[in-house]
């Protein structure tokens, strides 16, 4: 009946036009551009303004970038090359300060031929939290692995670190590889022993220290193991971390030296005050955050708890916490604490400033937990309680999971706050990398006068690792979507 | 009750024994190395280099008193400290000595205890302006906006003298040196004013230095020295002669190229003193015989430090001016060794 023009019977078709194009101005960019920029005389005034503020930002900034210069031993130096390269009046930026001065920035004063170590740590990093990030799941941890050993092997090599290092990094990496494809729970372990292994890089000295502060913890687990089913949790584990300080107080130190004095392997010593640049940035940003989160969590259980005594405390650190300004708890670490301990005890600074920085960010950190408490339905309670579970069985497979999942963009933005205020220890005579290597490198008679180039430099790489964060943040949030909305 | 009492005067008492007994010498000797607290970064006066060892005026200091009481100038740990914390940290015992560009003033050295063991560097305040600008003296700054440091006893000295000249200014807060420089040539401030030697160092390193003057009037009066605290005058005596060693040896033309030599063939009986040639100085200190010949050895003496980290010969190209020997017409003047 049909045949191929669709004109069968005179008044009506029987079969389809084929689509047609939409028309121009209703399509691709035209139609974004019509729509979002010129859709009526006032934005057609905002879009043509902004226009030419970009343009004009661009006309500057741009030819500063293109003249920069990334040969020279001296900010005149650079003025000389841009003068002979774009005329007298160019500007342009100096990046040279960044290609000689680079190391400081990311390192500090820590010695040159031992870079390979906080390099190690940092790749290390990333295989020890992937276990915590892609919990168990073996088609994203073989490439983080396979990117960790990428780029430790590159970075490693560049350091010129030690052969026995390559083939300890080697065998601890094909180890987790293994386990990674065989049993991936049991990659905890190395999360676990991590902060032993990152200790012992960075601050060097012999490997029994961090081996026998271990120890400590494992009479916590040991002493829990064999008294809560007559005890409970609680007791069990404040007995278990009463010998554990016992241990730690007046056994570690011992143990350490003797095995040391028969066995003695180890790192040169670096001290604390070698430490600056990203490289502190990173140890107190990590180490605050690792320990902030749980920290947190007990506090806002805490807070929520009907226990008077604990709830007062909670609430007490909390709103103190947080009613103080982070300096006013940095100049607390590195002044006044000094006057508390007894004369000639050299009690760390970056520790100092390690746990006030914990302190603080917990506080907050608890906040946001409280949060996403008070967003669990109260059923959800009922129901943990309905099927019989003790409070912490409870808490860990009902409550946690339900309320941390609420709370993971409060509580990444935290992090991502925690770690951008790690510069503000600048103000203790710490080298953050923001203002006390930069304040280093201008006082450096060649680099004096430059402005720009050290705060778009540590910038970037802010950016790079906050933006990091915070996309980890969004594919948590969409993994762990369950909900119904 | 009475026995906590007791207690607590005990404590009390052997708290303050210990700081009449505090013997920073024997610390340092124990420890192999003196703790110095230094600033940070200081153009010419303390800084670390790219291989992050520290270089300054200041920091010769440090290497001079390592070098005569440990014997190396290289056993010293510099602790950076800012100027909220440097005195904090002196006080606390956090470090040795403070070498830190700190100004010489009573209520430093009566009421926080500290005792300014000798001027290293004799500074004032100065401005500098654009030359366009038209002023020749500071006394013409009238209406001037004029960049300052918050915090400092230069914002005070500022609003003193203008106050003393019966002239008025707006003051524009910037936080640090870098700033400073910065909005001078940005044109947000008429004039920046802060301590000569930095004006010279930041004028040094602006991309028009033709272009700028700095202003003959200094305001106030900077006198920068090495710190110690009350307590333990030994360890004063010891920073404080061992800077005047290095003042002594310019004034005697010993430098660290001829100190052995001199001391060899001189007979000029106060260098046979000042090197341990005859006398035994460094004992009545606790220190050895040779400790001013192996601090002018390892660091030279005052005018080898001032040309190699600010003198005329560098970028930041200071003057010798106030701090020129006494014999020409300076301040520097080291008491007789004798």
């Amino acid at each position: 009946m049909a045949n191929p023009t669709g004109d069968s019977i005179a008044f009506a078709r029987d079969t389809m036009i084929p689509p047609r194009e939409p028309p121009a101005r209703e399509s691709g960019y035209v139609k974004w551009m019509r729509e979002n920029l010129f859709s009526n005389a006032l934005n057609i005034t905002l879009t043509v303004i902004s226009i030419l503020i970009i343009f004009g930002l661009l006309r500057a900034v741009v030819p500063w970038f293109l003249n920069g210069v990334w040969n020279a031993g001296s900010l005149s130096e650079c003025r000389t090359i841009i003068a002979e390269r774009a005329g007298p009046d160019a500007s342009g930026a100096c990046w040279a300060m960044v290609r000689e001065r680079w190391n400081q920035f990311l390192f500090g004063f820590f010695p040159m031929d031992q870079y390979w170590r906080p390099t190690l740590a940092f790749g290390l990093l990333f295989a020890a939290i992937g276990p915590v990030l892609f919990a168990g799941q073996k088609e994203k941890l073989n490439p983080l692995f396979l990117v960790v050993t990428l780029f430790l092997a590159v970075t490693l090599w560049l350091a010129s670190a030690p052969a026995l290092a390559f083939a300890l990094t080697a065998v601890l990496l094909l180890v987790l590889f293994a386990l990674a494809n065989t049993a991936p729970g049991r990659l905890i372990w190395f999360t676990a022993i991590y902060p032993a292994i990152t200790f012992f890089l960075l601050w060097g000295g012999s490997i029994w220290a961090p081996v026998v502060a271990m120890l400590g913890f494992v009479i916590i687990a040991v002493t829990y193991r064999l008294t809560f089913e007559r005890l409970g949790v609680v007791v069990a584990t404040a007995l278990g971390a009463v010998l554990a300080v016992l241990w730690w107080l007046f056994l570690d130190h011992g143990v350490a030296q003797a095995i040391d004095s028969v066995i003695p392997i180890g790192l040169p010593a670096v001290a604390s005050d070698q430490f600056g640049g990203f490289l502190l940035a990173m140890t107190i940003g990590v180490t605050a955050i690792a320990f902030s989160l749980p920290m947190g969590i007990l506090l806002a259980l805490g807070r929520r708890s009907d226990m008077f005594l604990i709830k007062v405390l909670s609430v007490g650190f909390i709103e103190f916490i947080r009613g103080v300004p982070l300096i006013t708890l940095l100049f607390t670490a590195s002044l006044l604490l000094q006057y508390f301990l007894p004369p000639n005890t050299n009690f760390d600074l970056i520790l100092r400033v390690i746990i006030l920085v914990t302190f603080f960010s917990a506080a907050y950190i608890a906040e946001v937990i409280r949060g996403g408490l008070a967003a669990l339905p109260r059923g959800q309670y009922e129901a943990a309680d309905a099927l019989g579970l003790d409070y912490w069985r409870a808490q860990r497979l009902v409550i946690m999971p339900q309320a941390l999942k609420i709370a993971i963009p409060g509580i990444v933005s935290s992090f991502i706050g925690l770690f951008k205020d790690t510069t503000l220890v600048a103000f203790v005579g710490l080298l953050d990398p923001l203002k006390g290597v930069t304040q280093i490198v201008r006082a450096d008679i060649n680099w004096k006068g430059i402005y720009w180039e050290p705060y778009i430099f540590v910038g970037a790489i802010f950016f790079v690792i906050c933006f990091g964060m915070s996309r980890y943040s969004m594919y948590l949030e969409r993994r762990l979507k369950r909900d119904h909305r | 009750m009475k026995k906590s009492v007791f207690i607590g005067t005990l404590a009390l008492a052997s708290a303050l024994a210990g700081v009449a007994a505090a013997d920073t010498v024997a610390d340092v000797k124990a420890r192999g190395q003196l703790i110095c607290g230094t600033n940070p970064g200081l153009t010419g006066f303390a800084a670390p280099d790219a291989n992050g060892n520290y270089q300054g005026f200041d920091v010769a200091i440090c290497k001079a008193v390592a070098a005569a009481v440990l014997g190396d100038s290289n056993k010293v740990k510099y602790v950076p400290l800012t100027g909220e914390t440097r005195f904090t940290a002196l006080a606390s015992g956090e470090v040795d000595v403070l070498v830190r560009n700190s100004t010489w003033t009573f209520s430093r050295d009566t009421d926080l205890k500290f005792d300014f063991v000798a001027v290293n560097y004799y500074d004032g305040q100065g401005f500098m302006v654009k030359k366009d600008l038209g002023v020749t003296s500071a006394k013409e700054l009238d209406g001037a906006t004029i960049c300052i440091q918050t915090g400092t006893t230069t914002e005070l000295n500022l609003a003193d003298w203008f106050k003393a000249n019966n002239i008025a200014y707006t003051p524009v807060n910037i936080a640090d040196d870098a700033e400073g420089q910065r909005q001078l040539v940005a044109g947000a401030c008429d004039a920046y004013t802060t301590d000569a030697s930095g004006l010279a160092a930041a004028r040094a390193t602006m991309a028009d230095p033709q272009n700028y003057i700095i202003l003959p009037e200094i305001i106030s009066k900077e006198p920068l020295g090495p710190v110690v605290r009350h307590g333990d005058n030994n360890w004063g005596d010891v920073v404080r002669w061992t800077y005047y060693a290095l003042v002594a040896a310019e004034e005697y033309g010993i430098t660290s190229a001829n100190v052995d030599e001199i001391a060899s063939t001189t007979q000029n009986p106060e260098i046979k003193r000042l090197l341990g040639m005859d006398a035994d100085l460094g004992s009545f200190m606790g220190l050895d015989k040779e400790w001013a010949k192996r601090a002018i050895k390892q660091v030279g003496n005052y005018g080898e430090i001032f040309a190699a980290n600010i003198g005329e010969s560098t970028p930041i190209g200071l003057a010798r001016g106030l701090n020129a020997q006494w014999t020409q017409g300076g301040l520097q003047y080291a008491p007789p060794f004798r």
